[in-house]
């Protein structure tokens, strides 16, 4: 499978958090040849399940990664200009520059401008300045964007992919679609992998603003087994100062253990990494894991949950980098891990 | 009792009769009333505002070739190659002089005074400086860029124009402080996705200039990519080469290094020793509301739709009065809408030009743009379609008399 190519196809589609339909549909159409079942929730996260070879009631692994990205949402029409707040989170350092779409009436490009000191309040004319004192302009005279904008309409980031060497890619919201991309790999591999346990790979939605997704899918589903796919920091010139929070691009997953985390399952994809011989790291971490891992480990009565990371540069900006091998190593690993479940596997989980 | 003396109660005051109003005298009539020292202005009979005739795909090809090129300041290469190769079929001659300015001249049938037309072919950008052991690249700035639109973007380095991104530590990683700290411009990387010094020498040497990888494109009415400032002027430029040949010698200079210093255009202005000059050149519209939406912003600079720029007084010049109403009358006369830049700020070519030897009166015309010195410019189309309107017809009906006094 072309992993870039792909990965430029996922995240060519906006998807805003609470807005994931049109991502939504260009992952449908990616799992449902590797799927049998295809089921929206109520939320709008996307179910697909591949049913395992073991006698019904089978047991299921949900796979969770988020489908929402990060972005904008126009809060006043200024004239021609658009003052915007965020949805999840924004990074306001990296915005005045960034080209945008507007998704009003029609899709209108536009961009992020840092007005003049003299028009910014005092306080806000030095350093950093804030989201809310940042306009988008969208090219148009006032009438036009009156016609076609209103308040509550949502700004996605438009800056276009870009290959840099070896197998590197920066593109926008890499936070999450590399996951997806990951679960994409995964199903691929287990046509040609028999497996005792249902899978069902749950595109989740509205992960940046409160892993609401993860929380109902999971019980909805009401999975034996979670692993939550998500991006970890990736090492790199910006992060000296954070060596044991940052991992290498090129290095494969980063497992994660800690409180969040269930230690027996994440210890057994550790081992299904080393059999597999599949270039892992792993990381501690010692609370919130920042992922769907955290809403669906207290699910219901508590489901056991694991979290793979997908090492990631600039997170939360137009310009998030990644290595191609990483994604395509997770969703090895995780398909190896599932091709290796015992039926019972949940009997010999232990917490020590 | 004491009488206090009578005195002499005043006669009530007749009721004042209701006098007939005067009539309040206007302003006018009472300057009217006084010979004054100055003459009234004419105001030219203004025949209505027309719409300029649209760009043609060939003009905007030129302008999206140009914008798309890499040419920072002191390494105008890219820039300069299509403008030779755009010039070469419509001008007598032709010399890129030792700074790297292309001087072109398109003779006329006159007696030959030379009219200087200028445009920068330079941009801001930057330049890498260093290489460090993770494989990114340290880099300095060329010209005046604002440190905090730097980050998080995409650029291309060097004449192979390799892609990179200027890279930024997550919020999620950053404690309050830094992340409302602006990261200086020595701070930053740029990561070609290369993991050591010597994988990135072999793509991006220490000396290769950087731009932002922005390209240009057609939005509605504006046109948006980088480095409009100056390659907005240089279209215009060509396009008055392709067009003449003009009563006098046109000496066209597409400049070097205006964004460092104003540089190549003394070296120009001296060559040429015109007996006037005009500079093309884009200005900062800073025509954005006001935080406080009370607050009216009065500081604009110039406006986008309200036409090209005329320049009175920037930070470095005192344009040539003559110039200036000669092209005022010109466009009043054609329809052309215009505005003139608000005085005081900034700066063009022109600022060289007219100290050059023993002095050229000088005049600048500039296409407004937003966000110039970005990763993404703004203009209007009509507004520039207006200046290369308002340029033709100035070219077309220039003579000396124009500086006579």
């Amino acid at each position: 499978m072309d992993v870039i190519a792909h990965l430029k196809e996922l995240t060519s589609a906006p998807g805003l958090s609470g807005y994931e339909a049109p991502v939504r549909e260009t992952i449908r159409a990616a799992w449902a040849p590797l799927t049998t079942e295809i089921h929206v929730d109520r939320l709008g996260s996307l179910w697909a399940t591949k049913a395992g070879t073991a006698k019904a009631p089978r047991p299921k692994i949900m796979l969770a990664a988020h489908m929402d990205s990060i972005g904008l949402m126009v809060t006043q029409v200024a004239g021609e200009f658009l003052r915007v707040t965020q949805v999840g989170g924004i990074d306001a350092r990296v915005m005045p520059g960034q080209l945008v779409t507007v998704h009003g009436k029609e899709d209108l490009p536009g961009l992020v401008a840092q007005p003049a000191a003299f028009l910014l309040p005092k306080a806000n004319r030095e350093g950093v300045v804030p989201l809310g004192e940042l306009v988008v302009d969208v090219g148009l005279p006032a009438e036009r964007v009156a016609a076609l904008v209103r308040v509550g309409d949502v700004i996605s980031f438009a800056a276009p992919p870009r290959e840099l060497q070896g197998d590197m890619l920066v593109a926008r919201y890499c936070d999450n679609r590399a996951s997806v991309a990951a679960l994409t790999v995964c199903l691929e591999t287990l046509q040609t992998r028999p497996h005792a346990w249902d899978v069902i790979a749950v595109a989740t939605v509205q992960e940046e603003v409160g892993v609401k997704g993860a929380l109902t899918s999971a019980f909805a589903l009401n999975p034996a087994l979670a692993i939550a796919v998500d991006v970890a920091f990736g090492s790199g010139a910006n992060v000296k100062d954070s060596p044991d929070r940052t991992f290498a691009l090129g290095g494969g997953p980063v497992i994660a253990f800690g409180p969040n985390m269930h230690p027996g399952l994440s210890a057994a994809l550790k081992a299904a990494a080393d059999r597999a011989e599949i270039t892992h790291t792993t990381e501690s971490l010692a609370s919130h894991s920042g992922t769907d891992a955290f809403g669906i480990q207290i699910a219901r009565a508590g489901i056991p949950t694991a979290c793979l990371g997908i090492p990631l540069r600039n997170m939360h900006t137009p310009v998030e980098q990644l290595s191609a091998k990483d994604v395509a190593r997770t969703g090895r690993l995780i398909a190896e891990f599932i091709a290796g479940l015992k039926e019972d596997f949940v009997s010999t989980l232990t917490l020590e | 009792m004491a009488q206090k003396p009578v005195s002499q109660k005043p006669a009530p005051k007749p009721k004042a009769r209701p006098r007939p109003a005067r009539p309040v005298a206007k302003p006018a009539a009472k300057a009217a009333a006084r010979p004054s020292r100055r003459p009234a202005p004419v105001e030219p009979a203004a025949p209505p505002i027309v719409k300029p005739p649209k760009a043609t795909a060939n003009e905007l090809d030129l302008l999206k070739e140009l914008s798309n090129a890499a040419s920072v300041s002191g390494d105008e290469g890219a820039v300069r190659k299509i403008i030779l190769d755009a010039i070469r079929p419509h001008v007598d001659e032709v010399n890129v002089d030792v700074m790297g300015n292309v001087l072109a001249i398109k003779r006329g049938p006159g007696r030959g005074e030379r009219v200087l037309v200028a445009a920068h072919m330079d941009e801001v950008g930057f330049m890498v400086s260093g290489h460090d052991a993770d494989g990114t690249l340290r880099i300095e700035i060329v010209g005046g860029v604002d440190d905090r639109v730097l980050l998080g973007k995409h650029v291309l380095v060097g004449a192979k124009r390799v892609p990179g991104v200027i890279g930024v530590a997550p919020v999620h990683l950053l404690n309050a402080d830094r992340r409302s700290a602006v990261t200086k411009a020595n701070q930053l990387r740029v990561d070609l996705g290369v993991e050591s010094a010597d994988a990135a020498k072999k793509l991006a040497k220490a000396g290769d200039r950087g731009v932002f990888a922005t390209e240009f494109d057609v939005v509605g009415p504006s046109l948006r990519g980088k480095a409009l400032d100056d390659r907005l002027g240089c279209a215009t430029l060509v396009e008055l080469l392709r067009g003449g040949p003009y009563g006098f010698d046109l000496h066209a200079a597409f400049t070097v290094q205006e964004e460092v210093g104003l540089r190549g255009a003394k070296v120009a202005g001296y060559a040429v020793d015109p007996v006037c000059a005009f500079v093309l050149d884009c200005t900062p519209a800073h025509d954005l509301p006001h935080s406080d939406e009370e607050r009216e912003n009065a500081q604009y600079n110039t406006r986008l739709g309200y036409g090209p720029a005329i320049y009175v007084a920037d930070a470095s010049t005192l344009h040539d009065a003559r110039l200036v109403a000669y092209l005022q009358a010109t466009a009043a006369g054609a329809g052309i809408p215009y505005q003139i830049q608000q005085p005081g700020g900034g700066g063009t070519d022109a600022g060289s030009i007219h100290r050059n030897r023993a002095g050229v009166p000088t005049v600048s015309l500039s296409v407004p743009g937003r966000y110039l010195h970005t990763p993404v410019s703004l203009v209007r189309a009509e507004d520039w379609r207006n200046s290369v309107k308002l340029m033709k017809l100035a070219l077309e009906g220039w003579t000396t008399k124009i500086l006579k006094r």
